[in-house]
């Protein structure tokens, strides 16, 4: 029990990362040196602009890297077990049970030609013992749980019947009902319209406090880091610049870029009406 | 006289002669007026399907509305006569929320440029190539660029020049359908930095379509609210959007993320449920 203890508190622990890709004459680094840790019920932001490394880095988590062309240097500890390295098959069972991925864009995230109940209860069913009725129940209680409306109906429509945000919530009921310890987001609400983006960030709230899931939450949008993080890692060139707590760097920035970043967003300039 | 006069259109989609629907067709677009002067923008916030986009379109002469008129500089764009048309297509341009579907992947930036003046400028081929240069650095590009593809720009550099294009012709107006909404932060910011520039420069005037608020309060003189095929709002200046008291604006203004950890509205969201 102990031994499960200082697990709980520290749940993904990435130790000098690095992910080189070869190409036909030479390789390049894509991202270098990265290390953080992930703690139970805690949102760590990783902000940067395209290209700086953000995806790549959680695609090495999960090892969805493809491996013929690049290599992944350096410790993926999930609660005290080396990911780095470890075979398909084992990989493919913690995928989606102790790490949740949730994808920018849910359209594409979904096989169209499968009813939304049948990649629910497949996901449930390909990690755990129950059987179909029991996997649906599961799927009803968690579409429950983010606000989907008509849960029994939503099963057995196609994920084109469904707006982006619906589908958006759809994907984290799916992510959330196995109660993983980690949940990869990335950009989760790039894709939604503004009216849905915060409900989206509300649901991924309501998970890491129901279920104490620590979560990578990936975004360009320090309006979305501003809402949920924690702390925050800024991302650039593959490197990370700067590593604070998300007060911290919103008030006294360090690093350059990361002012840079501050400085470049949108601004209303009339913050008494926010909030 | 306004730049742009949209009065009473009307619109909606799903009626077809060949497949009988079950619903009756859907509108889009009720009874829709407004104008937009010389040199200002016009931003027209909205959720997704409230109708901005096909609004874009009827404006750009794209698709002929069911009920109302467009005129632009005082002519009707769909039923003046066709040397009128082309010199308005001229001056309407557009930029799209997707710069790579925009371009044709097979060309070069200095083909994808020179499309527009090839057909209204008869220049000669060293003075094309110079515009296409001039164009490039306008919009922050350099000669390098010129022999390359789409694939090899990244989606920011590859949105100037869908602005170099929208801008070779110096049109009077442009349409920016979304044309900020995919690119990260830093590069929406520049890109509407360079489109104000551009505006001051050229005394364009701008429809720009976008959900997001903080990307049309940047750049809008006016504002306008699309909901549900209906303009439920017009404000000649964009301040008034945090003042108005319409249920629609005032679920807008509360889904705005917050600018500082400090106006975060998660947690006490979270314990009024």
């Amino acid at each position: 029990m102990k031994k499960l203890k200082t697990e709980q508190s520290n749940v993904l622990q990435v130790n000098n990362l690095s992910v080189h890709m070869q190409t036909k004459d030479n390789t390049s680094t894509l991202v270098q040196d990265i290390q953080f840790e992930l703690h139970r019920g805690k949102v760590l932001g990783i902000v940067g602009e395209s290209g700086s490394g953000k995806t790549v880095t959680s695609m090495a988590i999960l090892q969805l890297l493809d491996q013929k062309t690049t290599t992944i240097e350096g410790s993926i500890k999930l609660q005290g077990r080396e990911l780095n390295g470890l075979d398909k098959k084992a990989m493919r069972n913690i995928r989606g049970k102790d790490i949740a991925f949730i994808m920018q864009n849910p359209m594409n995230a979904f096989t169209p030609v499968y009813t939304i109940g049948n990649q629910f209860i497949e996901t449930i069913r390909s990690h755990t013992k129950m059987n179909k009725k029991q996997a649906t129940e599961i799927a009803i209680e968690a579409m429950q749980h983010v606000n989907l409306p008509n849960p029994k109906e939503l099963l057995t429509s196609y994920p084109f019947q469904l707006s982006g945000g619906m589908l958006q919530r759809v994907m984290i009921a799916m992510a959330a009902c196995l109660h993983p310890a980690v949940i990869i987001a990335d950009e989760p609400t790039t894709a939604l319209d503004v009216n849905n983006q915060l409900q989206v960030l509300h649901h991924l709230n309501q998970i890491r406090t129901d279920y104490g899931s620590a979560i990578l939450l990936i975004s360009h949008d320090l309006g979305v880091i501003s809402e949920m993080a924690d702390d925050v890692i800024v991302m650039q060139h593959g490197r990370i610049v700067e590593k604070a707590d998300v007060f911290q760097l919103f008030d006294h920035p360090q690093h350059e870029y990361t002012k840079k970043l501050l400085h470049a967003r949108p601004k209303l300039h009339v913050e008494e009406y926010i909030g | 006289m306004s730049l742009l006069q949209v009065k009473e259109v009307t619109h909606s989609y799903g009626s077809h002669k060949l497949f009988k629907w079950k619903d009756s067709p859907k509108q889009v677009l009720k009874n829709i007026s407004l104008s937009i002067e010389e040199g200002t923008c016009l931003g027209l916030l909205g959720t997704s399907g409230a109708g901005k986009s096909t609004l874009g379109k009827i404006i750009l002469g794209l698709e002929q509305p069911q009920q109302g008129q467009v005129l632009f500089q005082g002519h009707n764009i769909y039923t003046a006569d066709k040397l009128t048309r082309q010199k308005i297509r001229r001056d309407l341009q557009v930029v799209f929320q997707d710069s790579y579907s925009a371009v044709n992947p097979r060309l070069t930036a200095e083909r994808i440029i020179a499309e527009p003046l090839e057909n209204y400028e008869k220049l000669t081929i060293s003075e094309q190539k110079r515009t296409i240069i001039e164009l490039l650095e306008r919009v922050g590009l350099s000669e390098k660029d010129l022999t390359k593809y789409p694939h090899q720009f990244s989606g920011g550099q590859l949105q100037r020049i869908n602005i170099a294009r929208a801008i070779s012709l110096k049109p009077k107006l442009i349409v920016l359908d979304e044309s900020v909404s995919s690119l990260d932060m830093v590069n929406q910011t520049l890109i509407l930095n360079l489109l104000s520039e551009l505006k001051e420069d050229f005394g364009l005037s701008y429809l720009f379509i976008t959900h997001d608020i903080k990307a049309a309060y940047a750049i809008a003189d006016t504002l306008g609210v699309l909901e549900k095929g209906e303009l439920i709002e017009l404000y000649d200046s964009k301040n008034q959007f945090f003042s108005s008291e319409h249920p629609v604006v005032k679920q807008m203004r509360g889904a705005i993320l917050a600018e500082h950890p400090r106006f975060r509205s998660l947690p006490t969201r979270i314990s009024k449920t």
